[in-house]
């Protein structure tokens, strides 16, 4: 059981150590501008683009859903006109970024793991490496660069469609007045809410690149490498994301108290 | 000038290099045989710094490669050129692209430069008008020679083979094996094959180094590495099993 644990929290921060190596070598690559525009755009188009359908689904029917449990709650103490004021807070500091988040990690995180995993099986790594060019500037650096633009983009689409789903169902499906509740959602849903989702996802966009590109660069040989690589990589960006979110919270609404 | 002395190399608990020691002096064109799975590719690997010794040293044109991270590695690696066994081109781009990438990548040639090495390099490899196609249109040894292609268009000093001929049906090999003597005369390039196709061995190389129990057990010039009576050498080169060895 010891030896277990031993090799298991081993394992993890030998894992958590070769991350933090490559965010820094992705950092120094960034601060000497050796990201390609090519690779960027293209990666923001698969990233941002690509993700379109998943962000308006996950935004949209959150956003509904959200509206109907919390005005059946509210109902009860007749705060009907407050219910697009808790979706609003919701959606901007919580649910949009780490729904999106989670949604992107799924598509993009496992589709990075993947493509890099298989250069990797295939030599295609090792060519890079001989051909002069450092696989964290070619592969990391674009993914990761083209993920935290795109992630916080994504996530004002996701939170601007959850409070627009929201306030379609409060009005056209439990009619409630249409004036009061965008009122009491403009009052009550603050610039820092919004402010701090963007953080968050910004912060999410680097981990879902960070540990896609990771798990591809060090996926073991042959198909099951790639899969269990494919499969960690949505895995462990999901958890990260969960964790962090907590941690963020914390210090941002402390760093938000701070300020104001 | 290529030199390894005394290189060592582990994967977990299992040795695979154990003390390696070989010079390849410029010019030269070398060949490293040795049985499946005995290192051969992971000692290639360790010319050019893709892998990293666990003790020993690397040296190229005398200066210690041995210890250097992967940036200080860049102008080393500018001196060679390296053919993947399974030629390693990078599937989403077209043909032309892959061999222009070490061009674009130096960002010192204008467009017009890159389009004229890289119908020259493909015309070298016998490949001309296919910079459109994709990796997976090609056949083996096309993408054979597509990988070669993008080691040459850069024109580098050193010319790294890893198993060029495996998995090719005998008259492509004899094809391959006559490009490598082409590019090596043409461009006078210093060259290392690994194989354990004898008949290439035999063809490419003026050095023949043998890699057995994890050490160079055996070199010499061709004629006379293939003329040895030593009983391992033999055994090899003839390709005789042990009765024990035998699995049906």
């Amino acid at each position: 059981m010891n030896f277990l644990a031993r090799t298991w929290v081993g394992e993890w921060l030998t894992g958590l150590g070769r991350i933090a190596v490559m965010s820094r070598d992705a950092v120094m690559s960034l601060l000497t501008f050796k990201v390609t525009w090519k690779d960027l755009l293209y990666q923001i188009y698969f990233i941002g683009i690509k993700s379109q359908s998943v962000v308006l689904v996950t935004g949209g029917f959150t956003g509904m859903v959200l509206t109907a449990q919390t005005y059946f709650q509210f109902h009860k103490v007749k705060m009907d006109t407050a219910t697009l004021a808790v979706v609003g807070v919701s959606m901007c500091s919580e649910l949009g970024p780490v729904l999106t988040a989670l949604m992107v990690s799924g598509r993009v995180g496992a589709a990075i793991a993947a493509e890099i995993g298989t250069m990797r099986v295939t030599e295609q790594i090792d060519a890079l490496r001989t051909l002069a060019t450092h696989p964290v500037d070619y592969l990391v650096v674009p993914r990761l660069l083209a993920s935290q633009i795109a992630l916080p983009l994504l996530t004002i689409e996701s939170i601007v469609l959850g409070i627009g789903s929201g306030y379609l169902v409060g009005v056209h499906l439990l009619g409630i007045d249409p004036t009061y509740l965008w009122f009491n959602m403009l009052k009550y849903t603050g610039n820092l809410d919004l402010e701090i989702g963007l953080v968050k996802s910004f912060v999410y966009g680097g981990i879902i690149a960070l540990v896609g590109c990771y798990k591809g660069m060090t996926c073991g040989m042959g198909a099951e490498g790639v899969g269990r690589a494919t499969t960690e990589a949505v895995v462990y960006s999901s958890i990260a994301i969960l964790i962090s979110n907590f941690f963020l919270t914390l210090v941002l609404q402390r760093i938000a108290q701070m300020l104001l | 000038m290529i030199e390894v002395r005394q290189l060592k190399k582990s994967f977990g608990s299992q040795l695979i290099l154990d003390g390696v020691d070989l010079k390849i002096d410029s010019g030269q064109s070398a060949v490293i045989i040795g049985r499946s799975g005995g290192g051969k590719s992971v000692l290639l690997k360790h010319l050019i710094g893709l892998l990293q010794a666990d003790a020993g040293e690397v040296l190229v044109d005398d200066e210690n490669i041995t210890w250097m991270n992967e940036r200080q590695l860049f102008h080393v690696r500018e001196k060679f050129g390296m053919v993947f066994q399974g030629a390693a081109l990078f599937d989403s781009m077209t043909v032309a692209e892959n061999v222009a990438f070490p061009l674009v990548r130096k960002k010192k040639y204008t467009a017009a430069e890159i389009e004229k090495r890289v119908v020259a390099a493909l015309e070298m490899v016998d490949l001309p008008g296919t910079q459109k196609k994709k990796p997976a249109e090609l056949s083996g040894g096309m993408r054979k020679r597509v990988g070669l292609a993008r080691a040459i268009v850069y024109e580098p000093q050193i010319l790294l083979y890893d198993e060029p001929t495996t998995g090719l049906d005998p008259i492509v090999s004899d094809s391959i094996d006559k490009l490598i003597i082409r590019v090596r005369d043409q461009l006078k390039v210093t060259s290392v094959v690994v194989t354990h196709d004898m008949r290439s061995a035999r063809r490419v190389g003026n050095q023949v180094f043998m890699l057995h129990e994890k050490k160079i057990y055996a070199s010499g010039p061709p004629e006379e590495f293939f003329a040895s009576a030593d009983p391992i050498v033999r055994q090899f080169v003839d390709g005789v099993a042990d009765a024990k060895e035998i699995i049906f």
